[in-house]
Parts: C-alpha cells; sequence; structure tokens
C-alpha cells in the first residue's frame, strides 16, 4: 500500500507541476459543456436531470482519456526513467496500480468540477440528486476503463502519438461494439454466442443504465473487470519488454 | 556479494551478453571496461534487475534476482546509463520521491537527503526543476539518488560521462570515499579512471569476459610498463643501449629526440641505464619510467578475437 501510494503521489502530482492536467479539466469542461447545452439540448428537453451530460461522456472519454493517458508510461520509455522506476524495490503491479490510481483521480477531479452543471439543474427543477450521484459515479467508472486501456497502450511504445491513436481506436471498438456498426461486421458469419459477447464488451451498453442512475452489479462488474484486465495486459507488456 | 552465473542475454539473434561469470566481493570497486557495446550496461541492467537473463543466474547479497528481486533491489543503489530522472521535479521533490520508494522512514528521510545532497554537492539546485539543470548537475543527482538509502552495493553506469575535469575528480573521490567495505561497479570507457579509482578491473567485449584482475594487472599487460623514456638534447650514439642486460627493444622518436627503451620480462632496467647514461655521458635532457599505455592493452585485449576469428 505504502509503494503504490509513493507512486500515486508522483505521478498525481506530476499532471500538475506541467501544464497538461489544467489542460485537460479545461477541454474537458468546455467540451462537456458544448455537448450538454449545444448538441444535447439541456434546456430544450425541459427534464430536471443530466441525462444530456451523461450521455455524451463515452464521446468525450474516446478522445480525452486517451490525451491523458498516453504519457504515463511512454513517457518513461522516453526519458529513460523506466530503467530507474524498475530497478526501485517496487513491484510493477504497484507501479501500474498508482499509475492508474492518479490519472483516475485527475479524471475524478474533472467530473466532480462539472458541478455548476448539477447547481443549474437543481435551480432550474427539482432532479433526483440521488440519480445523478450514481450516474457521476457510473461515469468515473466508466472512464476507469477507458484509462486501463489508455495505460495498456502507452506500455507498448515510447512514442506518445502513437499510444494516443491506438488508444483512441481501441476505445473506439468498445464504444461501438454494441452498436450495429460493429454487430453487422460480426453478424454473418459469426454465431449469436459471439455476438452476443461482442456486444456485451461495448462501454456504451453497459454505461445506459448507469447514465440513468440505475448502478447494477452486472455493470459495475464489468468495468471493474475490464479495468483489472486492461492493467494486468500493461503489467504484462511492461514485463515482457522493459527495455526497446 | 555479488555471484554471476554463466550470464547470458541475447536480443533477437544478436548475443550481448555471452556465459559471463564473476563475483564481487565487498570492498571490491570494479571498473567495468569495454567496447561502446560489449555489453557492459546490459550486464549492470540484468544485476539490477531490469532487464531479464536469457540464461544464468545472478546472486545479489544471497537473493536471487529472478526469484527475490524486492530483496536484491533494496541493497542496490543504481545510476542508470544518461542519469534519467523526472525533468518536472525539483531536485528535492526528486530525492524525496526516490527515499519513499527506497522506504526510508519519514523520520530519517530528511537526514537521507541532506546527507547525499552534502555529499555530491547539491545545495545550490535544491530547489530547481532537474529540467533547468547543466548535464554535470543531472548526473549529480543522479548519484545522489543512487547513495540516498546507503546501499552496500553502488552499480554506476558511466558516471562521469559528460563532467568536466573538475567534477569528475569530485566523483571519483566520492566512490573512493564510499569503498569501504562496499561493493561498487563503475562502467566507464575512460580508461584513466580504473586506474585512479578501482581495484579491480573486469573487461568484456562482445558479450565475454576477457580480464579480471587489477589495475596493476593491467598495467603490466602493456609493453611499455617498466620502460623508460630518455630526452636527448642532440643526436648521439645511442647503440649501445639495446646491448644492456634487461633490455629487450628500443624506440627511437627521430622528430623529439626521444628514445624508449623496453625492458625483457617486464624488469626494472633504471639502475643499468642510468649506469650505462653516466659512463658514456649521454647528453641526456630528462629520463622517465613509462606507466604502461592502457590504450594500447585495451585495444589489443577487446580486438584480439576478432583477430583470431579473421585467422
Amino acid at each position: 500500500m505504502h509503494e503504490i501510494m509513493t507512486i500515486f503521489k508522483r505521478e498525481f502530482a506530476s499532471f500538475f507541476s506541467t501544464p497538461v492536467a489544467y489542460i485537460f479539466i479545461t477541454i474537458f469542461l468546455v467540451m462537456s459543456g458544448v455537448f450538454t447545452f449545444l448538441i444535447g439540448d439541456f434546456y430544450a428537453r425541459g427534464q430536471a436531470d443530466l441525462l444530456s451530460f451523461f450521455n455524451f461522456h463515452p464521446w468525450l472519454y474516446l478522445f480525452l482519456v486517451p490525451a491523458i493517458s498516453m504519457r504515463i508510461w511512454s513517457e518513461e520509455r522516453k526519458s529513460g526513467t523506466i530503467e530507474l522506476l524498475m530497478t526501485l524495490p517496487i513491484t510493477t503491479f504497484h507501479i501500474m496500480l498508482g499509475k492508474f490510481l492518479a490519472a483516475w483521480l485527475v479524471l475524478g477531479i474533472c467530473l466532480v468540477l462539472t458541478f455548476p452543471l448539477w447547481l443549474t439543474v437543481n435551480y432550474l427543477g427539482n432532479p433526483d440528486n440521488g440519480i445523478i450521484v450514481a450516474a457521476y459515479l457510473g461515469s468515473w467508472l466508466m472512464a476507469g476503463a477507458f484509462l486501463a486501456v489508455g495505460i495498456c497502450m502507452s506500455a507498448f511504445t515510447k512514442n506518445q502519438v502513437i499510444a494516443f491513436m491506438l488508444a483512441i481506436v481501441l476505445c473506439f471498438l468498445f464504444v461501438l461494439a454494441g452498436s450495429p456498426v460493429i454487430i453487422d461486421v460480426v453478424q454473418g458469419w459469426a454465431p449469436n454466442i459471439v455476438i452476443d459477447t461482442v456486444a456485451s464488451l461495448s462501454f456504451m451498453t453497459h454505461f445506459q443504465d448507469m447514465s440513468k442512475g440505475v448502478i447494477a452489479l452486472n455493470d459495475v462488474l464489468f468495468y471493474v473487470i475490464s479495468i483489472l484486465v486492461w492493467l494486468y495486459a500493461g503489467y504484462l507488456v511492461i514485463e515482457q519488454k522493459k527495455a526497446n | 556479494m555479488i555471484k554471476v552465473d554463466n550470464l547470458s542475454r541475447e536480443f533477437g539473434h544478436q548475443k550481448a551478453v555471452d556465459n559471463l561469470s564473476f563475483e564481487i566481493n565487498p570492498g571490491d570497486i570494479v571498473g567495468f571496461l569495454g567496447p561502446n557495446g560489449a555489453g557492459k550496461s546490459t550486464t549492470m541492467k540484468m544485476i539490477t534487475g531490469f532487464l531479464p537473463a536469457t540464461a544464468g543466474k545472478i546472486q545479489v547479497a544471497g537473493h536471487d534476482i529472478e526469484n527475490a528481486p524486492l530483496e536484491a533491489k533494496k541493497r542496490i543503489g543504481y545510476l542508470p546509463e544518461g542519469a534519467p530522472a523526472y525533468p518536472d521535479m525539483t531536485v528535492y521533490q526528486f530525492l524525496h520521491f526516490i527515499a519513499a520508494a527506497r522506504k526510508i522512514p519519514k523520520s530519517s528521510r530528511e537526514e537521507a537527503i541532506k546527507r547525499v545532497v552534502s555529499q555530491v554537492d547539491l545545495t545550490a539546485v535544491l530547489n530547481k526543476t532537474i529540467d533547468n539543470l547543466s548535464k554535470g548537475f543531472k548526473r549529480r543527482v543522479g548519484i545522489a539518488q543512487a547513495l540516498i538509502h546507503d546501499p552496500d552495493i553502488l552499480i554506476l553506469d558511466e558516471p562521469t560521462d559528460g563532467l568536466d575535469p573538475n567534477q569528475k575528480h569530485q566523483v571519483r573521490e566520492l566512490i573512493a570515499s564510499l569503498a569501504e567495505n562496499k561493493i561498487v561497479i563503475v562502467s566507464t570507457h575512460i580508461l584513466e579512471e580504473v586506474t585512479a579509482v578501482c581495484n579491480r578491473v573486469i573487461i568484456i567485449a562482445n558479450g565475454q569476459k576477457k580480464f579480471d584482475d587489477t589495475p596493476q594487472a593491467l598495467l603490466r599487460r602493456s609493453r611499455y610498463f617498466n620502460a623508460i623514456t630518455i630526452g636527448l638534447s642532440y643526436i648521439a650514439d645511442i647503440s649501445g643501449l639495446l646491448e644492456l642486460e634487461g633490455v629487450a627493444d628500443m624506440q627511437h622518436d627521430r622528430s623529439n629526440n626521444l628514445i624508449t627503451v623496453f625492458p625483457r620480462d617486464q624488469q626494472d632496467i633504471s639502475a643499468v641505464l642510468h649506469e650505462y647514461v653516466q659512463k658514456n655521458k649521454l647528453p641526456i635532457e630528462y629520463m622517465y619510467p613509462e606507466q604502461g599505455r592502457l590504450d594500447d592493452v585495451f585495444r589489443e585485449i577487446t580486438t584480439s578475437t576478432d583477430n583470431k576469428e579473421v585467422a
């Protein structure tokens, strides 16, 4: 635990010692505002909820989370600090967790900073705040899954741009997994069980209920397992090719 | 103690380290020499547990680096090649992070930082970000980081690379002052450094061990060892020198009028030479003993296999 905390603190501080975190948070807030009010028609809907805000989160994360995850391992590789890090008496898995938690907290801070939206909806109407809190937690969990994919991709390369692109492509597939775009490709030849499996991997479908405030165990488990699987994959990548 | 047994490492088809074995005991300051790409850094990376070995075993203070990596890593202080550090941190923040990661208890962390900061003279830049430091300071931060937990084993990959002569001297003094009852492994391609700091030299080339002995033994390999160079103020008859007992060969540098006399079997020929010079009243300007030329020995040792392969 102490090891994870040590890594966590350094990583978290490093987001804020450069403009990365500030720019990221600003863009996140602006984008979520644009999505909610302009594209999501927050006012026109006339509903006292934040559905138009949460509905766009998968698309927001699709581009923004890879932007924050791309540097996590790539930079260590590029600057050679990976050698320093991996020769400290800390296991790779602890390092992985520390790094993940730090970036995840940054994403959590982004979500918390969208509170003016919550104030707005409370000012305008009487929303069910329980639902909103649940949706926030669900969104954060989903962000974690995006992040774990991004960290795994970052582990592959010392080039941040490549890590960014790989993460976007992979996240895109996971977002679309349940949509006709992907299903149609599989439908022609694969048995039903494959189609169902592919569809059930969608980050989107598992978030649909959550965005309405329904926290179902299977959705939570899906994201938790996704996070663990991708972090473990990243761990294996790092262990396999520490030096380039 | 470090024990390396039949260590090998392959990158694709290329053998970076080829069946390397050696043992290093407390008190040893080992100079790790070899041409670029000889496998020095790869070997160090394996000892520190960064790279896994393709074959062979490494034991650090009795702990197998593969089976008990954390126990082994705890005992090692390591300066990787190029002294990498997190550029966005200040020197203090960085050292603090390493101290925490090295599990130095909170109460003695400040003390440990203070100790290494004075050891490598970092006080002036303690609150500067590492990104803004000069190469020399960056290297010293790397060394400080390796020393912070007062390790029994110190592994430094090219610690003086990019330092000015004063800084080099400082680092060498530091290494020498640390050495008692510790193991220090220093890789370098500066040959004088080895004779200045180390009490043991391991030369590797093509991933294989070519030499493992004291720096003195290395010098003794040179044909210049115990040779004597004489400077003459004008041309004189020196043919008699070759007849002297113990003299094997002689080399005359006509442009500077310098004569180097090589002894047979590295014996001491200074007395005989002195006597001859006085008897024949040679116009001696100066006369000095040679140390042995490491460059030649190094070249001979590290390229010898290639010649054999060609032949």
